[in-house]
This record gives structure tokens, sequence and C-alpha cells, in this order.
């Protein structure tokens, strides 16, 4: 039952490129990495395409293919026409090294200044004790496959780099909310949240939870209750009172020295 | 990038080409999987100055494939677990052809690794009273594997990462630059090995086996820019996985092309038991696309059964008689067994990798198939769909998305996939040391933990336990070494003339053409039932193509060119198939996992004999027989004689205390050895100490 299908891809690198018009058989059953696996071998041996597992697990495929943010490996052909032209460019948010392949080294350098896991130093491993129900809600975030389809399609960056240096972005907000809703961690990242990782910027649009191949809630579960926890933190009036009077020292954990 | 400088090949007209990035670390580990971000966690906490090469981005390594989880008898869910039990239930798995000392230091130590990575970060799934909770998998007599899910390895690989994070931050914190201790280079390939001067000379790619010299770097290139670039360091850790890109049919990323193996070949080490390489019985067989893709063990462990097309049960017709007093033989009794493991057997669903497969492939063979030239995997008649969602949700996602098959309504249909070869570098059991002085391997591409079949939820468990041995043992060596193994430059222009040749071929074959015909060999040849003709034909083939490999043009420049890298991974894939094809050969037993059809049986002389491959002086695959270091007596009474007699030669068994004989003049009997007789095993393997029997303790 095969076709051929039109492709149009994004073919150069930072300097300058072009969509390149293809003719590809498709097979049944396949996905777009298998028919740009087939462009490869027998048409482009050197296209660049970053893939790795090519089972959705690893989350390098990423690229757009007619416009929309996906995994290259998890996006099957029988979703398009036959005779549909499929347009697959490299993600927009991020420079350009070759072909579908980008410079994803933004989101490496955001997870550095987030404070990593802080557990009570009196606890040793082998006696954690949580209960299932409380480690949940980290659980799914932390199916997080780094894709970076999210931070990809996020408008906060996606058309404004001005904002990268403020903005961490959803997958490294919702790394902080895993970490702050940790049952074992210590830290408090609420002021930070805020403050250098720009929490305040996401206006809830949820198109991050519309890419997410692993269908995690971003905004829902992890964007908002991040977003009421620091409200708690910096406007309730209990909280403001008992910092005030001595009562409750505010202990907020610092970002990261040196890591930006 | 301060310690960046650069040098160029000095009167050479392509100098600029050949620019070459050096940078200096303690040690290098090659590959950022689980077990070389455990071994180079643990270098840097030794103080060492450390590089991690990842051909893939930080985080992605084909560990994160690992779906069931993580062997370690912590006795969270049965008490009755402990360390002997689980060395009991690997050496059996293995067939008595496991490095014994590497069984023994895995059970023992993997509990304290998991609480590790817990107090690192990692959240497994809970039991009732808060600890980690373990599941069933096939070969484990209790519920051992800590697990998130079917998503385990993803989230040790998370957890790895952002320790190495940590550790970044710390650096930043005390030193002002997180990466003055510990840097990741991703995306970026090992070609060669750099060996010193010390004895011999040490050119890159002249491989042979006792040239001598120790390990002084390591040369490859960044795939970005195709830049070469030189790591001078005095340990290097090999932790590059496996091999599964030479089969068609595998679960395997694209980035499991034998490197490590190939590097360490080259650099004059030897590979162990390359014949061993595990089909997991449970692959998808549909869409044609994702044939082998990998269906974890956790859907029979959580209660799913295999049928025919007559809609049988049909394992129970396959359990092996040294299983047989361990598996029920009623559906009744495997079913009660799920809620009550102290009074009934396991279902035969949950036998070892290797015999599921073969019974998998039997009965395909005899016309009971599925659609598909599988057989049936079904849990959606088994359990409620919230539970399979719940337990089981990656399968649920992979087969709704990629097949249009929803778990919980309908079986699935699996086959057999190559996912791990149990072959690899011969190591020092306790420091992951290699015979070349400076080089280590662990994980996948490590040899003898596994013996001739991996149990499921020991591979996780492996990288961890050995990859904080490895990291010590670098970490150690570099501390005692006197003085730095020094780069020779010659050797840096071999390399990067070998590396340069497809790129400069204006004529030539493609590599995908070459790597394409070399999966069909391996897979219709010397893949799960192997007979002598084929693999004869297989190596009159594999010499064929490497002559043919040899003279691959890939199209395009050094930037980030797939073609050119694929040319690159083609070398070292054929060799490793070479050596997997030749020891298939010489091992005249079916053990594990290798399966002769003229030799159906396991012998018991057989299992005293590992195999060994070098490679000598012109480059090509020469192998030998090395016999086998008996068990440390405190070890095989941890067996029943009975069992051990299903194993064993009467020789051996004639020394066995109980048996006898006087077992202090346990008499060497004779391997059926063609080694020299001055070639004896590696001293890694530990005389018999005086730790004391622990007879079955807690049982």
């Amino acid at each position: 039952m095969g076709y051929k299908a039109a492709l149009r891809v994004w073919r150069g690198d930072a300097g300058a490129g072009a969509l390149e018009d293809f003719s590809v058989e498709v097979n049944e059953g396949e996905v777009v990495l298998d028919v740009l696996h087939r462009l490869q071998a027998t048409q482009a041996s050197d296209l660049a395409i970053r893939w790795n597992c090519k089972a959705g697990k690893c989350g390098s495929c990423s690229m757009e293919i007619n416009g929309r943010p996906r995994l290259a490996c998890m996006t099957r052909m029988s979703v398009f026409a036959p005779e549909e032209t499929l347009i697959i460019t490299p993600l927009r948010t991020f420079p350009v090294i070759r072909d579908l392949v980008t410079d994803v080294s933004f989101n490496y350098a955001k997870a550095r200044e987030i404070p990593s896991f802080t557990p009570d130093p009196a606890v040793k491993p082998g006696e954690f004790r949580m209960q299932q129900v409380d480690v949940n809600r980290s659980q799914e975030f932390r199916k997080c496959i780094e894709c970076f389809l999210c931070q990809n399609t996020c408008h906060v960056i996606r058309d404004h780099p001005e904002n990268e240096r403020p903005f961490a972005g959803p997958r490294f907000l919702m790394r902080v909310a895993e970490l702050e809703m940790h049952p074992a961690d210590t830290a408090d990242r609420r002021e930070i949240a805020q403050d250098d990782f720009g929490l305040g910027y996401c206006n809830i649009t949820k198109c991050c939870t519309e890419v997410c191949p692993e269908h995690i809630k971003i905004t829902d579960n992890a964007l908002i209750p991040m977003k009421e926890r620091v409200a708690g933190r910096k406007y309730d009036p209990l909280v403001w009172l008992g910092a005030k009077i001595g009562r409750r020292t505010a202990k907020d954990t610092p970002k990261v020295p040196n890591t930006t | 990038m301060s310690d960046a400088e650069t040098t160029s090949d000095a009167g050479s007209a392509a100098a600029a080409a050949n620019e070459i990035d050096r940078f200096t670390y303690d040690v290098v580990v090659v590959g950022a999987g689980g077990s070389g971000l455990r071994a180079a966690i643990e270098a840097r906490l030794h103080g060492k100055k450390t590089a991690i090469i990842s051909k893939s981005l930080f985080g992605k390594a084909h560990t994160v494939m690992a779906e069931g989880g993580c062997a370690a008898a912590m006795g969270n869910v049965n008490p009755k677990d402990n360390w002997q039990v689980h060395f009991r239930d690997t050496m059996r798995g293995g067939k008595f052809l496991n490095n014994w000392r590497m069984a023994e230091l895995h059970a023992k130590e993997a509990p304290d690794r998991v609480w590790e990575l817990e107090a690192w970060g990692a959240v497994f799934d809970r039991t009732k009273d808060g600890k980690i909770s373990q599941r069933n998998f096939g070969g484990h007599e209790y519920p051992r594997l800590a697990h998130v899910g079917d998503r385990t390895g993803l989230e040790m690989i998370r957890t790895l990462q952002q320790k190495v994070v940590a550790l970044q931050q710390q650096d930043a914190a005390e030193l002002g630059d997180p990466e003055a201790m510990i840097k990741v280079f991703a995306e970026t390939t090992i070609t060669e090995l750099i060996k010193d001067d010390s004895a011999g000379n040490g050119r890159a790619g002249d491989g042979g086996a006792g040239d001598g010299g120790r390990i002084a770097g390591a040369f490859g290139y960044f795939r970005d820019t195709g830049r070469f670039v030189l790591f001078e360091a005095p340990a290097v850790v090999l932790a590059t996985g496996g091999i599964g890109k030479t089969y068609k049919v595998t679960s395997n990323s694209w980035e499991y092309t034998g490197d490590g193996h190939a590097l360490a070949l080259r650099a004059g080490a030897t590979l162990l038991n390359m014949e061993f390489v595990q089909l997991h019985p449970t692959g998808m067989v549909w869409p044609p696309s994702v044939r082998g893709l990998l269906v974890t063990e956790s859907v029979r462990g959580d209660g799913g059964v295999l049928t025919n097309s007559e809609g049988k049960r049909f394992m129970f017709n396959y359990v092996p008689d040294v299983f047989r007093a361990m598996y029920a033989e009623t559906e009744e009794e495997a079913d009660r067994w799920y809620n009550d493991q102290a009074n009934n057997r396991r279902p035969p669903e949950l036998l070892p990798r290797d015999e599921v497969a073969r019974s998998i492939n039997s009965e395909v063979k005899a016309g009971r198939g599925s659609p598909h030239g599988g057989v049936f995997l079904d849990v959606s008649a088994r359990l409620p769909a919230e539970e399979i969602l719940r337990k089981l949700p990656s399968m649920h996602h992979q087969f709704k998305e990629l097949a249009d098959v929803d778990i919980t309504k309908e079986p699935m249909e699996v086959g057999p996939t190559a996912h791990y070869v149990m072959g690899g570098v011969e190591v020092d059991p306790d420091t992951g040391a290699a015979s070349v002085p400076g080089l280590f391997a662990v994980g996948e591409v490590s040899g003898g933990m596994h013996g001739s079949n991996r149990l499921g939820g020991n591979s996780l468990s492996d990288l961890i336990v050995f990859g904080r041995r490895a990291g010590l043992g670098a970490a150690e060596y570099v501390s005692a070494l006197p003085g730095r193994p020094a780069v020779p430059e010659a050797a840096l222009a071999s390399a990067a003339a070998i590396a340069l040749e497809p790129l400069g071929r204006a004529e030539g074959e493609s590599p995908y053409a070459i790597h394409s015909e070399l999966q069909t060999i391996m897979n219709d040849l010397v893949g799960l039932i192997r007979r002598e003709s084929e693999m004869k034909t297989a190596l009159v083939e594999l010499d064929k193509l490497r002559a043919r490999a040899a003279q691959v043009s890939a199209a395009g420049g050094r930037a980030y060119n797939p073609g050119w890298h694929l040319a690159l991974d083609l070398r070292n894939m054929l060799v490793v198939a070479e050596c997997v094809a030749q020891a298939a050969l010489e091992r005249h037993e079916s053990r594990g996992g290798h399966t002769r059809e003229d030799y159906p049986g396991m012998s018991p002389e057989w299992r005293k004999v590992n195999l060994i491959c070098s490679l000598d002086a012109n480059g090509t695959v020469a192998l030998h027989r090395q016999p086998m270091v008996p068990m440390r007596t405190d070890l095989l009474e941890l067996f029943d004689l009975g069992e051990l007699k299903k194993y064993m030669t009467e020789d051996e068994l004639a020394g066995l205390p109980g048996a006898g004989a006087p077992a202090e003049e346990t008499p060497p009997s004779a391997p059926p050895t063609d080694a020299p007789s001055g070639v004896l095993p590696e001293a890694g393997q530990k005389a018999p100490s005086s730790e004391a029997p622990a007879r079955k303790a807690g049982e």
C-alpha cells in the first residue's frame, strides 16, 4: 500500500537555508522519521536529523511538521492525507546547527540554574519513607523526556529572544514545581521561581501542554499550582506579618551562583 | 573551554582541516548512559577532573529505553529476599557462565546503589509502608525490581544527569566554574583510543593485542562541526553500551554500534564470550517500521500471559528440566502465584528471557503464530483497564500511537528482538579494568557479569554497581600513576586520516546500503537459532562487506553529516559482528543467548570455557579458549548439589564439599582449552577467600 509522499524539508545551516522538495516512498504503519530515514538513505545521505530511540522515549527528534512542534518518531504518516505535502522544518525557537538539527544548549543552561534536590541531611539513603499519593505529582513531571517541544512552542521565548534571560520556560518551571512538590525536598524555590525563572511571564495559554508528547498537564498541574505557591509566599498577609515580627524568618533558597 | 588550545598537524598540507581541539582530563568517560554517568560521578567525587563524552545530547542515552526496573534485593516487598537469593537467580539466569565475582558484587551492592539514587532525587514507586516498591520479573525468585511505572530507565538517567548538574553547581559555588571538574561533551564521537609509546608504537588503528602501551587519550570529532578533538587523559572508561545496530530487528537505538567493543579491541584489549546475544522475547512485530521495539517484561511480571493462535498458554510446554521444580505446571497454580507466592510456583511466562524467546520462535515455526508472525501477549483479559494504565503507561501509549492497539482491550502481538549483548570487554570484576593499562569498561560494553543470559532488571543495577566501581577504579589508577602518558603525535595524524577517508572518496557505495546488508546478514545467519553452515556463510559475507565498507563514500561536508558518522560507525559494527559470528561458530553447545541447532544441549565441559576475541597484528579477529575460574566454595555452597549437577562436570562435582571428596583436595580438572599453558584467566577473579559461607541465609 506504499505511496510517494511529497516532502518539503528545510536544509541549510546557521547562515542560510531553504525548503527543498523531495518525493519519498511511504509504507504501511510508518512514522515521519521512517520517511526521513529513507530520504537520508536514498537521496540525501548528509541530511542532518537528530534522533535516538525511535520510540518516543528519548525526546531527540523534535521538529516542526506542517508548523506543529512534534516528535518525528511518534507522528504517523497516516495522520496526513497521501496527497498532502509535508513541510518539515527545524524547531524555530533555537538556533539552527544544520538542516533539522538545532542548538538546544539554552535548555541545559537553564537546568543548571535551578537549585537541585535538597533532602534533609539527617535522612540517610534507604531511610526515605514516602507515600505513593505524595509522589504522584512529582512523578508526572518526571515523565518529561526533555524533547523541548514546550520550550520551543512557548510564545514567551518563541518570538522574543529578549525573554530568554529572565524566563526559564515551561520545562524548567515544571522542574521547579517537581522539586517543590517532592515530599523529601527541603529547599524553598518559590521566590526564585518568580524573580529568576520568570514564572510571571507565563500567561497560561497552555500551548506547552498541547504539544507535550508525554501528555503532561504542564500548565494545570505544574505552572498554575506554582503560581499559587508563589502568591502564598509573596502576598499572604500572615506570612508577611510573621516575617515582619520575626516569628517566621524567610529561608528562601537562592539561585545557584556562577551558573549564568 | 578555557583549557582548549589548538595545534596543527605539522607538515601536512591538510593542516587546517586537521586542526585538533585539545582538552586535558584525569578521567574520560566515553558514553553518557547509566553506567557512564555513574562512573563519571564517582571519579569526580574522588577529586578527578572528569569528561563525559556522549554521542547524543545529555540525558538521551539508551538507558532511557529500559522499562521494567532495577533489580536489588532490598526485601521491601518480600523480606525473604537477600543478596544470596539474587546471586543464585543471576547465576541460574546466566546458566552458570557468569563471572561469579561480578554476580556476587552486583547482588551485594545493588540495594545501596538504588537507595543512593533515591537520595539523589529519584522518585520510585512506593509500597504501602512508604518504601521503594519492587516488582516481579523473569527469573527473579522474589519481587525485586525497583521501578517507576514502565519508565525506570528514564528515571535513572534523569537522576544521574541531575546529580552531575548538582556536582557542577557545587563546583560553580566553590570554584566559580560549573565545568571546572566535570563537563559533558554532547554529540561527540570517539573514534580511537590513543596509547603512549611506553612499549612499541602507539599508532592508532593498528590494533593488535600485546603491542603494549598505556592509555594516553581519546580521539574523536564533534558531530555538529566535524572538528577533531583530543582528550588527553591517563584513564578512559568505556561505557558505550551494546551492539544491537548490527541486527535488523532490534530494540536498540542508533548509538548501539559496538563502538566501545571495537575501540577496546583496537587498543589491544580482549572481548569475552561475544556469542551471547540476548533476544528479548517480546518486541513489537507490527507495523514493520516499529518491528523490534521493546515490549517490557513487566507486562508478564504484572500478570500478562503469552498465547498462540489456538488461544493456548504455550509456555507450560517449554519449561526446561533445570527449571522444572520452580515453575507452575497448571494455569491455576500459575495464577494463584501472583497473590500467594509462598504456596505456589511461578508462571512459566516468567522463565528467563532466552527460554521464552526460543519458545515463541518454536510456536511461530509450528504455524501457531499471530497474523504478523509473532504470538499474543495479553494483559487486557487479566487486569482492569485502570490498573494497566497505572502500571504500564508507556506500553499503552506506544501501542496506541504506533500500532492502533489498545492494550486494555486487546492483546499485543510480540516476537523476539535483539536486545542486549552479554559478551563484552574482559574486565577485572572489582575495578572494571581491562587488560590495557588505563582502560576500563562498564555496563553493556563489559562482559562476564551476566554469563550467557541476562535477567531482566539486572542491567540497570549492573550500570550503577559497576559504574561506581569503574569510576573508583579509574580514579585510583590515576592517583597511583607516577606521570602522565604522552600522546604520540603520529597517532593523531593516523586517526585523523582514517576518519577523513569516507569524505575524501568521490565514488563509493553508500554507508546506509552496507549497514542494511550487515543487519540482514546478522539477523538471518547469526540470529536466535544458529547453524554451522549459516555462520560460515556469514563470516564469508562479512569479509566481503568489510572490503566494501573500506571503500564507502560519504557525500557532503563535515558539519553534522550522518552519512559520514555512519561510515565511521560501520567499521566498529563490522569487527564486532565478526567477533559474534566467530565465537558463535566456535561454541559447540546451546546456552542462554546462544542456541545451536546442531548442538542443542548444554555441555558441562563448555561451561568451563570462556571464548576470548582479540585483534592480531594484522587487525583481524583472533579467537582463543580460556578456562573459567572455579567458583569460590562459599558461593558454591549457596546451591544444592542437585542443582549444580545440572551444570557441572563429574570432575568438578567430585571436588565439592558433601560430594564425597575432601574439599581441600579439589583437583584442578583439565579444561577443554587450546590456550597455551601460560595463558590463564585474568587475575581479576578472586581466589577463594576466607569470607564465611552464608548458606542460604535468611531463608
